[in-house]
């Protein structure tokens, strides 16, 4: 039984779901991720633990609709139920002990993720300075969460429509420049994003941890498909990561691989929704099956 | 045995073997001789009383012939499939010195597909089990067969399986046209009827650690998790797109069902050249799937010659039926990637065989200045699989050996933590299924006189299973 409790649409296409995973939620810390499939003919997805409630027995996800996946998720109302649930998976990510000044620096969807570490380095008396970015303002959320557990945050759309007129990782560079002095930044978001903060980061000596998103099949080492380059050697994103230090990650490697199924993603979902209207797809090679 | 047409089946997922008619599993049964002192059941790691079983096809008794083969084989129409035959039981058969050995594993498989079109196990009712709790970590057949048997002796077992389904590689690895999946689904009900219960999508080391199985009542455990982490070969060009492991590209196929792109969500690349390195099981069902994708070529590389290759003779013998080209003292140096990262080619050297290893073996070495190009689209390392740590690096206090694998009791299957058992591929590496099974067995053994408070080395004791031949 994986139901799910609550269902809120955050933003358009952005849905934050409270699903009942006792278990899970007991061993859930941050950096932790579970896999997820909808239905018996649907792939395994891994989805970042985004917040989990020990007491409540849940976790909350937050999911982008953009395949076929993520889009029959968004179909699931309150009181339905996940085909499959894999989990607590990935490396926990210990808070620093207290004391330093981190930065949190999210790209789109990457504040959700991004949260529990946030929560954890705040609990732990660390000095938090939050960076939202987001391509415009009808993408951004948490905001409000994300302020209880920092002592500065700013908020940056690309094209002006709320906040500062920024990219996060520039936003970063001017926090630098102005005399902030961080002891570490923590990035989530799209390749570009991640790829611009570790550059301003480096630039400065200033260690940077990356979370890396590739596609993948087990969700534990089992099939190398999520296989990343840091510092020259292969890792395995899964059960090694999902968190590395980002001045050694291959960008440009990760961001070619992402694309590996773009088209086959795009037949997938244009399929899905010609189903929806009624046409039927047959396998060619075992039609028994 | 009878096979498919290899033109026609190299497009299709169903079953390459056809099996044996009743005639003609009697009249190969006639050609047993039913040796007094018989050589088969030596190479038979489980120990399955051969001749016997032979006999009773041989007198049209087949149910008593599907009664003494699951004495011994709770899988016997997996094993009758995917055993090394030619290795073990044919290979020591003595007619086998002259002529061709009595086909034992296709006679096998004969019996135990008689039996499930035939007899129906279902009406069959179990007796609830009752006695002490065990977890098996591990769905494929050493979790299963140590399952199975903890079970017909009353206790209550719990499978903890990582996938969302059954079976372990007898699902994600070994493709349709070689196992149905159908004969893995009725192997697995089998066990589910004894009473044992499979938990699903549980990463044992994650979700629980073995410490906290115990704490909450099972007092016994067997680690059954496979070798499960792929190896690559450390060549530059690995990480490009369009290199896949075994494992992944297996997986994506067989468990995902990516064959099946109209219906299924999982995704394959479709490749028109494959080179597919190694030469084992996993190389020619690599091979054979990618071909039954559509790629217009496939060949095996590999760096020694036909008389060294480890897979099954019989699979390669369909490969080639099929038209799988074989390259074969070669070895790979790099693979090549064009400006969107995307394979398009492979630079080998060629090899030759030297001096004998350890092992007796004739160690390749590579051929000066010899390099040459191998054109394709898609590579896929299937070197074999290595113990993948992420159990039991978070299981404290266990002993492995320098690669990692568990070390256990070869006749117990006892690890250094009271309690705590192991078998299959997670402790000898990537071995075979019939390994797997003979592994669990022992354990349940083993598990059953820890429970009861009996020493564990008291070997007459360990039902029928005589000691030397349990480290088969
Ligand atoms: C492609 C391929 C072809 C093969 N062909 C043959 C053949 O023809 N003949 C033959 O005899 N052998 C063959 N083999 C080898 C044979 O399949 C293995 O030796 C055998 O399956 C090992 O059994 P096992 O029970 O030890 O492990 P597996 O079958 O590997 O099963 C282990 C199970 O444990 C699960 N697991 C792993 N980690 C955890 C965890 N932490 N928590 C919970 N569950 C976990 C896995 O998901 C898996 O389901 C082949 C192997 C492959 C990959
Ligand atoms: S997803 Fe398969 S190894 Fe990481």
């Amino acid at each position: 039984m994986i139901r799910i409790l609550t269902k809120k649409t955050l933003v358009p296409k952005i849905k934050e779901y409270v699903v009942e995973a006792p278990l899970i939620a007991r061993k859930a810390r941050p950096g932790n991720f579970v896999l997820v499939r909808v239905d018996p003919k649907g792939e395994r997805i891994p989805l970042t633990i985004a917040d989990s409630d020990n007491g409540q027995g849940t976790i909350t996800l937050v999911v982008q609709e953009i395949g076929k996946t993520t889009t029959m998720m968004g179909t699931l109302e309150e009181g339905a139920e996940l085909l499959d649930l894999v989990g607590p998976l990935g490396k926990d990510r210990e808070a620093p002990p207290g004391g330093q000044v981190i930065g949190f620096v999210s790209g789109g969807l990457g504040v959700a993720p991004m949260y529990p570490q946030t929560k954890a380095c705040y609990q732990a008396g660390n000095r938090v300075i939050s960076i939202l970015g987001a391509r415009n303002k009808d993408l951004l959320f948490w905001m409000d969460r994300i302020e209880a557990i920092s002592h500065e945050t700013y908020i940056a759309t690309d094209d002006g429509s709320f906040g500062i007129h920024a990219y996060a990782a520039q936003v970063l560079e001017d926090l630098i420049q102005k005399g902030t002095r961080f002891d570490e930044v923590i990035s989530i978001g799209p390749v570009p994003h991640m790829k611009a903060c570790t550059n301003v980061c480096k630039k400065h000596g200033i260690p940077v941890v990356v979370s890396l998103n590739p596609i993948m099949v087990d969700g534990t080492g089992m099939c190398g498909g999520c296989r990343v380059t840091v510092h020259g050697q292969t890792y395995y994103a899964c059960v090694d990561g999902p968190e590395f230090d980002g001045s050694g990650v291959d960008f440009d490697e990760l961001s070619a691989r992402q694309r590996t199924y773009l088209s086959f993603e795009a037949d997938s979902l244009l399929h899905y929704q010609e189903e929806m209207e009624g046409k039927k797809h047959q396998c060619a090679l075992n039609p028994a099956k | 045995m009878p096979a498919r047409e290899p033109k026609q089946r190299s497009h299709t997922f169903e079953e390459v073997a056809l099996g044996f008619g009743v005639d003609q599993a009697i009249e190969e049964a006639n050609r047993c001789l039913s040796c007094k002192k018989p050589k088969c059941v030596d190479g038979c790691p489980v120990m399955v009383d051969i001749p016997n079983f032979i006999e009773a096809v041989r007198n049209g008794n087949l149910s008593d012939a599907a009664h003494i083969l699951k004495e011994k084989n709770s899988l016997p129409a997996v094993c009758g499939r995917v055993c090394p035959q030619e290795n073990q039981c044919e290979g020591l058969c003595i007619i086998g010195k002259k002529h061709e050995p009595v086909a034992i594993g296709a006679l096998e498989r004969f019996v135990a597909d008689w039996e499930a079109a035939h007899i129906d196990g279902s009406s069959v009712v179990h007796p609830k089990p009752f006695g002490k709790k065990v977890a098996v970590i591990g769905c494929g057949p050493g979790g299963l067969t140590c399952a199975g048997d903890l079970a017909k002796m009353g206790y209550r077992v719990t499978i903890f399986e990582a996938f969302h389904d059954t079976g372990g590689v007898l699902r994600y690895g070994i493709p349709e046209f070689r196992l149905p999946k159908e004969i893995v689904d009725r192997e697995v009900n089998y066990v589910k009827s004894l009473g044992v219960e499979i938990e699903l999508n549980m990463v044992i080391g994650k979700i629980h650690t073995i410490a906290e199985l115990m704490e909450s009542g099972f007092e016994a455990v067997f680690i059954a998790v496979g070798a499960g982490a792929p190896v690559f070969m450390g060549i530059p060009g690995e990480n490009l797109i369009g290199v896949y492991s075994a494992n992944e590209f297996l997986t994506r196929v067989n468990l995902m069902k990516a064959y099946c792109m109209e219906e299924y969500d999982t995704p394959v690349i479709t490749a028109r050249k494959v080179a597919v390195i190694g030469a084992g099981n996993v190389a020619m069902d690599a091979a054979r799937v990618a071909l039954r994708l559509g790629a217009d070529e496939v060949t095996i590389v590999y760096r020694r010659t036909e008389a060294e290759m480890p897979a099954r003779l019989e699979e390669i013998h369909h490969a080639k039926e099929e038209g799988i080209q074989f390259q074969l003292l070669t070895n790979p140096k790099q693979i090549l990637g064009d400006d969107k990262n995307r394979v398009c080619g492979m630079e080998c050297i060629r090899m030759e065989l030297g001096d004998r290893d350890e092992g007796g073996r004739r160690r390749p070495v590579p051929i000066e200045d010899s390099e040459f190009k191998i054109d394709c689209d898609m590579v896929i390392p299937a070197l074999g699989n290595k113990a993948n740590p992420l159990l039991t690096r978070n299981t404290p206090g266990l002993e492995l050996n320098k690669w990692g694998n568990i070390i256990a009791d070869e006749k117990t299957g006892a690890t250094n933590i009271p309690g705590v058992f192991a078998g299959g591929d997670i402790v000898i590496g990537a071995a075979t299924v019939i390994e797997a099974m003979g592994a669990g067995k022992r354990a349940a053994f083993a598990i059953d006189r820890y429970l009861r408070g009996a020493s564990l080395d008291a070997e007459e004791e360990l039902s029928g299973l005589p000691a030397e031949k349990q480290g088969a």
